[in-house]
């Protein structure tokens, strides 16, 4: 009896939570109600710099869920993620512009190039850990600003400019500042509910017990080349979908977009928001695009004030704001013996 | 009978150590082999050989007929063999559960399309993936909260774990490296019993211990090791009794009184 008595109150003792306000975080509409507000904002406030501040958010968002798959779920860091972003972009870019096709057209194309940019990148350098793994990828990140600056077809330092619009038929053109925040808000808001079903699934788990234990995911029988060579992959897609927005949004791209502060802003997002909660990450996303926006009055001393309160977060909240919890709930319908004789029915099944 | 495991001349190198040095035994199906030897014998070392974690220098491991000797740990799991590490090597940060799903990683049942549409063959094979994983845990006896983080449990528990998700790999052949060690008696009985229940699954299961009354009880058969090599094989009463077994064990000069009394 004694060791019933311990089970009913072991989930209690160091279980979840309790508190009111942690239950509604936790609720599953919070990504409705979040994609509820984000398709009202505009209703509040809708001025040329107001949406164009938000669809860079947005882009924003969908560049720190596909870094939370790499670092947050796989814990492999990369500190050249922004490359992903860049091969997108000068793909959709260099294809809309030389065939005068409508950017989502490119979209076949982008997927082949980043794929082949997540393989180029993962298949040499899975085998490096940790800091080895980061020099490299910061490398990456650098190889590719660097090879756009000089290579003729991505316009060298000044770019490319005129890229055509996602789409337009008749006079309904997606181009419009408000119809564009909508298409970026859908598609990230898909892009961010698919990595969080990632991470939830088998290869999900899979990515984290590589993350947690190589040598005991080995010893389990997954791969774990192959499952961190997805990880990367998938991260370059969600880059490269961020990169056909990014061209769209800006009409235009220049290699000085892809420097390595970007790489370390989307980094920074993931960490501040929470490693590995899709949830905190989108809102450490929000934070990161949204805060100097915010602090625009600071003028010069602006970033002094934005890299201060990053610190400030960083001292109070290690984890991030919200980390993830490995909480997940216990038996579904309570077995009706006690447990001590579940464990017996269980070993005579 | 038939063998499941047979391992020839198993020998491993680093620089001029000979961890490994000629080890020679089978198991076969539904059996139990306990691996025993002093400290540094290379019982965990011919255990990493096994399961594809050190390269063995030379030899052979044949699995069901099979040779897997060099390959790696994952497809050497794939084809079925489990095992379990001296110390915990668990998923810290996961559930008890997810811990257990690991071991069910092979099973498949979905991929990455199935989970980022939901669809029907995810819910389904998510569902089973639980139910396996509750049921594991039930054999094994674990009775604490399974949806939290393992970081959190006592070691008699996170034992318990590492158990299950061996098991959940539903592998022939399971490898329990020092399952015993850290447990109290009645932890230790309950092993027994456990490790009775998984032999009568058809599962073999070689194990390293150091608990002499355990190993006695529990085994068929034993091998013994002492600096790399295999000094004696047999059953618990022939190793008992081997003289170059006491050797190793207690020195020379001792007398047998004393293993009796260890056993």
């Amino acid at each position: 009896m004694g060791e019933n008595v311990d089970t009913t109150q072991a989930p209690r003792k160091i279980g979840p939570p309790q508190l009111r306000i942690s239950r509604l975080f936790e609720s599953k509409q919070l990504g409705w109600i979040a994609l509820a507000i984000a398709l009202l904002v505009p209703f509040v406030i809708a001025t040329p710099y107001a949406l164009n501040v938000m669809t860079t958010a947005a882009i924003f968002v969908l560049l720190a869920s596909g870094l939370n798959i790499v670092v947050g779920y796989c814990g492999l860091l990369d500190l050249g993620y922004i490359a992903f972003m860049a091969v997108g972009t000068y793909t959709a870019g260099i294809i809309a512009k030389s065939f005068e096709l409508p950017l989502i057209f490119t979209i076949p194309a982008v997927l082949v190039m980043t794929i082949l940019a997540g393989l180029i990148i993962g298949a040499p350098t899975l085998r490096l850990r940790s800091d080895y793994l980061a020099i490299v990828t910061l490398g990456f990140g650098e190889i590719t600003r660097i090879t756009a600056n000089n290579l003729t077809i991505t316009g060298g330092p000044s770019g490319i400019f005129g890229i055509p619009g996602l789409l337009k038929i008749g006079d309904f053109d997606l181009q419009q500042p408000a119809v564009f925040y909508y298409v970026t808000v859908l598609v990230v808001a898909g892009f961010v509910l698919a990595a969080a079903r990632l991470g939830k699934s088998r290869l999900g788990r899979a990515w984290r017990f590589v993350r947690e234990d190589e040598d005991a995911a080995e010893a389990m029988g997954i791969h774990t080349y192959h499952v961190k060579l997805l990880a990367y992959i998938f991260g370059a897609i969600w880059g490269g979908f961020g990169g056909i927005l990014f061209a769209a949004h800006l009409s235009a791209v220049s290699p000085q977009s892809f420097i390595f502060l970007q790489s370390a802003l989307v980094l920074m997002a993931v960490v501040l928001g929470g490693m590995g909660n899709m949830r905190g990450v989108v809102i450490g996303a929000l934070v990161i695009s949204l805060l100097p926006e915010f602090l625009r009055d600071l003028a010069a001393y602006r970033y002094l004030a934005f890299g201060l309160l990053l610190v400030v977060v960083m001292v109070f909240r290690p984890q991030g704001f919200w980390p993830a919890r490995g909480y997940e709930p216990e038996r579904m319908q309570a077995p009706a013996a006690p447990a001590a004789a579940a464990g017996e029915k269980g070993a005579n099944r | 009978m038939t063998a499941i495991l047979e391992v020839k001349d198993l020998q491993i190198a680093f620089g001029g150590v000979r961890a490994v040095d000629g080890l020679t035994f089978s198991a076969q199906e539904k059996e139990i082999i306990a691996v025993i030897g002093p400290n540094g014998a290379g019982k965990t070392s011919a255990f990493n050989c096994i399961t594809g974690f050190y390269k063995p220098t030379s030899g052979s491991v044949v699995l069901n007929g099979r040779n897997i000797t060099g390959k790696r740990p994952a497809d050497i799991a794939a084809a079925g063999v489990s095992r379990t590490f001296q110390n915990l090597r668990l998923f810290p940060d996961l559930t008890v559960l997810d811990n257990v799903r690991a071991g069910m990683h092979l099973y498949g049942g979905q991929n990455w399309a199935d989970a980022i549409f939901h669809t029907p063959r995810f819910k389904r094979s998510e569902t089973a993936y639980t139910e396996e994983a509750h049921h594991w845990l039930d054999f094994v006896g674990y009775e604490g909260a399974r949806g939290v983080p393992i970081r959190n449990l006592s070691y008699g528990r996170q034992k318990q774990v590492e158990i299950a998700r061996a098991l959940a790999r539903k592998a022939g052949l399971l490898l329990l490296d020092e399952p015993a060690a850290g447990l109290n008696y009645s932890e230790k009985q309950q092993l027994l019993g456990l490790c009775r229940r998984i032999r009568d699954l058809g599962t073999a299961i070689v194990l390293i211990a150091h608990d002499m009354g355990l190993v006695m009880e529990l085994s068929e058969r034993i091998v013994v090791m002492n600096f790399g090599r295999e000094i004696a094989e047999g059953t618990p009463a022939e190793v008992k009794a081997n003289p170059a077994v006491i050797e190793a064990y207690l020195g020379k000069d001792d007398e047998e009184v004393q293993t009796n009394g260890d056993a």
